[in-house]
């Protein structure tokens, strides 16, 4: 018998793990999936839960229910991967996994420490909602909000959803309209980025959207110090900035078991081939998701996407086949920018966000880098959509390759 | 693609001013661009950056990101800005003859 271990039971793993079990034959192969956490959060929901627009218990499951009969699920951290001798320890009773093939997808965490004096004023006036805590922590603390400035920065990238930050902020210039005390508060962006998003089209649109909503964007801003005393945040260029309430995008780095394992780059992400999604260094050892060093967003439509070339390419090696599915880095993300509308961004490795009609051309229905209300029907029912049908590693029926059809070049 | 005089070569650069073929560097371009962006005279200090950068450029493929900069130099993100103000990752970029850092999405 032959072992398939999958390290991490978020959405690649699990997606992964649903997969493999239809196409690995089950008198060959055991698949073993390991987490060391029983609840499975809708992390896109995350960005809702400050506000009060999603309850805490639409956010979260038990991991157990998406495991399929026929995959083993060990509750366990890891210790240590070691991929010379394909083995895995694990923190529960030291127990030692002899594996034939690896697949990682320990995703990627946030570390405000990386941030000097941001601990200072952790979960007082400073906070993340990159996590479920964070978030809830957040709801407790705007409830109580009745004006001021509110800073949102970002540390560095790569960030998980690198539109999240955006949506906040335009969330936030909802939220407090809808409280009456917009005119109280002042919101500001402060990122190490150009502009307001990464490419030039998407950048510039959405600095539109920013403007109009009365959002200012300081940018090229790299933090060096937050003061949690005299509540101010310091870039290293000089410039500084007073908060009532700071927002923190810290540094994601990948999980601590790969820097325990070496495996890492110097943010602990997992060097992969960004076609094959193999590992460049150990043959029998793949990566999905966040924890991988891929040029693309770390997204769940990333994954979703990847799962599809991740799952030939493994079936490939077993036969001991080339490798020929190829990743393109597609990408999907939903903008929600407030008041029932939302915005929905489509792009590849190669092919920044533009504007058009998705995911067909001329019937669409969704328009691209547009505010929409039918978008932000979209984004809604994606949650049932992720649960019932994205997780079970049930296939769509769109085609996971990018596709430039429908879409525009628009000058800026 | 455009081309510039620097230091009395015809150079290959971008319409932001960045060189698109690293080939083309020397170290009389380095200094030249290094003017451009109000930096005299390079020091041994910037040359440790410099050189750190196109070396990693060199073997990784990639434009060094200011964590790798400061990670893999032994240069710390404090002499960083110091050496190369507001903006460092991109104007060590410009001047090392290395493409404009792309963050990606």
């Amino acid at each position: 018998m032959k072992t398939f271990l999958i390290l991490g039971a978020g959405t690649g793993g699990t997606m992964m793990a649903n997969k493999l079990l239809k196409r690995l034959d089950p008198k060959e192969w055991k698949i073993i999936l390991v987490d060391k956490d029983e609840a499975h959060y809708y992390q896109p929901g995350f960005l809702f839960i400050p506000f009060g627009y999603y309850k805490p218990e639409a956010v979260y499951q038990p991991k157990k229910k998406f495991v399929p009969n026929g995959v083993e699920f060990i509750l366990s951290d890891i210790e240590l991967i070691e991929p010379e001798a394909s083995q895995v320890t694990l923190t529960k009773n030291n127990q030692v996994i002899h594996y034939d093939q690896l697949l990682i997808a320990t995703g990627t965490d946030i570390h405000p420490e990386e941030i000097d004096g941001m601990l200072d004023g952790w979960r007082k006036n400073i906070f993340d909602y990159y996590t479920f805590d964070g978030a809830m922590a957040l709801k407790d603390f705007l409830k109580n909000f009745n004006g001021g400035r509110v800073v949102l920065n970002i540390k560095e990238m790569p960030i998980k959803c690198p539109v999240a930050p955006l949506e906040f902020l335009f969330l936030a210039d909802y939220y407090f309209t809808q409280r009456g005390i917009r005119n109280k508060v002042d919101l500001l962006f402060t990122t190490p980025l150009t502009g307001a998003f990464t490419k030039p089209i998407s950048s510039k649109m959405l600095g539109d959207v920013m403007e109009k909503k009365g959002i200012r964007t300081e940018a090229e801003f790299d933090v060096m110090e937050v003061d949690a005393a005299a509540n101010i945040i310091r870039g290293y260029d000089g410039r500084e900035f007073e908060y009532d309430l700071l927002i923190t995008i810290p540094t994601n780095m990948g999980s601590d078991v790969i820097k325990r394992s070496g495996m890492g780059d110097d943010l602990y992400f997992i060097p992969t081939n960004k076609e094959t999604l193999r590992s460049d260094k150990y043959e029998n050892v793949w990566v999905i998701g966040d924890a991988a060093n891929l040029p693309a967003s770390k997204a769940g439509s990333v994954v979703h996407y990847a799962a599809e070339t991740l799952i030939e390419n493994i079936m490939s090696a077993l036969e001991g086949k080339p490798l020929t599915a190829k990743f393109d880095g597609h990408s999907t993300c939903h903008i929600v920018s407030g008041f029932n509308k939302s915005l929905l961004i489509d792009f590849s490795y190669d092919t920044e966000p533009l504007t058009g009609l998705y995911p067909f051309p001329v019937v669409g229905p969704f328009p691209l880098l547009k505010e929409s209300w039918l978008n932000y029907i979209g984004k809604l029912s994606f949650k049932w959509i992720y649960w019932n049908i994205m997780l079970r590693g049930i296939p769509f029926p769109l085609p996971p390759e990018y596709s430039a059809a429908g879409k525009k070049q628009v000058s800026i | 693609m455009p081309t510039k005089n620097i230091a009395g070569k015809d150079i290959q650069v971008n319409e932001e001013g960045f060189m698109t073929n690293p080939a083309e560097w020397t170290k009389e371009i380095a200094a030249e661009i290094a003017k451009e962006e109000g930096i005299s005279e390079l020091s041994e200090m910037h040359w440790k950056v410099i050189d750190f950068c196109r070396a990693n450029a060199e073997s990784t493929g990639a434009v060094p990101t200011l964590r790798t900069i400061t990670t893999g130099s032994g240069v710390s993100t404090k002499e960083v800005f110091a050496l190369f103000p507001k903006g460092p990752a991109k104007k060590v970029a410009r001047i090392s003859g290395l493409g404009k850092p792309e963050g990606c999405v």
